[in-house]
């Protein structure tokens, strides 16, 4: 059976795919790629479905060995690539002969990066996805060494294009545009303007649950507690503290706490990539 | 804007559901209360809404997620206004005990709060049949409902970035219990070793919607 074994994997390596959504009735919420459009670029480079599982690392430093040869691409953080020491490109086909070892250094922008194999990574999914959820703890165990990965058969599609072009990420402030509410009623009138027109700065307390922001409180106009609610991704979700919380793949199903507003599906994708000490800068959404 | 927090069904009969944004794939969907957000998720969950891809149900609110490339909010809000809800029955669902040492770091906050010492507070948590009303916050933990309403608290100003497994809360009229080890802002009074969660189990979530729980204090011993 074709597999790969983890020689290394830096700060953070999961497998990932699209998540599990559907069973947020018993508590399990949806997980998947931190940056979805990243996951789904590696797999269509590799022919693969584009919601096949792929190992999302965390500032570069992943390394494995092939069974077999093997097709990857990667994608997300720009990091290099190099197959038995020699570079190859991401964000393009990268043939790796049987027994070579490829390795990710570390992106010079970025947070995340993906790695397609084609075939998909195969282990064993858990309530019908391959994801980690790193705060449910679910799914397949976060990477170690020595770590081996099935890969699935081969898809009969074959790899139509050999790379695929990308805007670079943004290496001091990310715009992300936002829809107000569903809780901006519970904040002074000051506070939307506040998120909107001030940059808030990402924490060392990040990770794939989401991120603390820094930045100019946002006041409640009153008190009370907020019946807990159904939550997503792009959240920026509101503690007494006042300073915001935006919640990326592995967030709670529900919280507590108000949400003033919901950065829009694509642009979580750009706030995954933010790395700590970077900068975001909310802008409303047209809609 | 319709007003809420009127009591009553929502439908023809009475007042029309508050929908509030959540981004570009997202509904909040605000009801009166508990039994009108399982009676509209039932009807969701009966005919899906194309495009709809999850509903979060919790206590007030019905969050609708949907997938922005396939329908629109505009789309998927007609869809919650015209479901017939289905109403719920309260089932009388399995019973399950839970084992709790009441030693908690919050227990003395909570009698504080509701004025109650703390071997009151842990008699009022053991005197009633609390059932699951909804999943959420993490795999396999139940909000419960069905306390005396004595032990209504707040949560924590700020929240413990780790909670330990089987560490048993409160909040508002809720009590639950930490399947594991994760961020919370509930207060904590004890801890129980039985398994909420156990994925190689069938079902995996020991507490499901409808089911019921009767805490029993462990280290009671007539203190």
């Amino acid at each position: 059976m074709t597999a790969v074994e983890v020689i290394a994997t830096g700060p953070l390596s999961t497998v990932q795919d699209l998540g599990r959504p559907g069973n947020a009735g018993i508590g399990v919420g949806v997980s998947g790629a931190a940056d979805r459009g990243a996951l789904r670029s590696a797999n269509r480079i590799v022919g693969n479905p584009e919601d096949a599982a792929c190992v999302e690392v965390t500032l570069g430093g992943f390394a494995a060995r092939a069974s077999a040869p093997l097709t990857i691409a990667v994608t997300g953080a720009p990091c290099p690539v190099t197959v038995d020491g020699r570079a190859a490109a991401p964000h393009s086909v990268v043939r790796v002969p049987a027994g070579a070892e490829f390795r990710l250094g570390t992106p010079g922008r970025g947070l995340r990066s993906y790695v397609a194999v084609r075939g998909g990574i195969a282990v064993a999914p858990v309530l019908g996805s391959r994801s980690t959820d790193v705060l449910a703890g679910l799914g397949p165990e976060i990477l170690r060494p020595h770590t081996v990965l099935p890969v699935g058969p081969p898809p009969e599609e074959f790899p139509v294009v050999d790379s695929v072009p990308v805007r670079p990420l943004p290496t001091d402030t990310v715009s992300l545009r936002v829809v107000p509410g569903p809780r901006d009623d519970w904040f002074t009138t000051d506070a939307l303007e506040t998120l909107l027109g001030e940059r808030y700065t990402v924490t060392s307390e990040c990770d794939r649950v989401g991120m603390r922001l820094d930045g100019p409180e946002l006041p409640r106009s009153g008190v009370g507690e907020l019946p807990s609610e159904g939550m997503m991704p792009g959240a920026l979700q509101v503690p007494p503290t006042g300073t915001p919380t935006l919640f990326l793949a592995d967030h709670p199903v529900t919280g507590g706490y108000p949400v003033i507003a919901v950065v829009l599906g694509s642009d979580v994708d750009k706030a995954a990539q933010a790395r700590p000490g970077m900068r975001l800068r909310f802008t409303p959404s047209r809609r | 804007m319709a007003a809420t927090g009127s009591t009553g069904q929502m439908g023809e009969t009475g007042a029309a559901p508050r929908v509030l944004p959540c981004g570009d794939a997202g509904l909040l969907v605000e009801l009166s209360g508990l039994d009108e957000v399982l009676a509209l998720h039932g009807a969701l969950e009966d005919r899906p809404p194309a495009g709809v891809v999850d509903l979060v149900p919790a206590a007030r609110t019905l969050l609708v997620r949907f997938d922005p490339l396939r329908t629109g909010p505009g789309e998927v809000e007609r869809a919650v206004r015209e479901a017939e809800p289905v109403p719920v029955q309260r089932k009388s669902g399995e019973l399950v005990e839970v084992p709790v040492v009441y030693d908690g770091p919050d227990l003395a906050d909570v009698a504080e709060h509701t004025g109650l010492s703390e071997p009151e507070v842990i008699a009022e948590h053991t005197a009633t049949e609390w059932t699951v009303a909804f999943g959420g916050f993490a795999p396999g933990f139940g909000y419960l409902t069905g306390g005396s309403g004595r032990l209504d608290v707040p949560r924590r100003a700020e929240s413990r970035t780790r909670v330990p497994t089987g560490a048993v809360g409160l909040a508002g009229t809720f009590s639950g219990v930490y399947p594991r080890s994760s961020p919370g802002g509930w207060q904590l009074i004890g801890h129980t070793d039985l398994a909420m969660w156990d994925v190689d189990r069938d079902p995996p979530a020991l507490l499901r919607p409808g089911v019921r729980v009767r805490f029993v204090d462990v280290r009671g011993g007539g203190s």
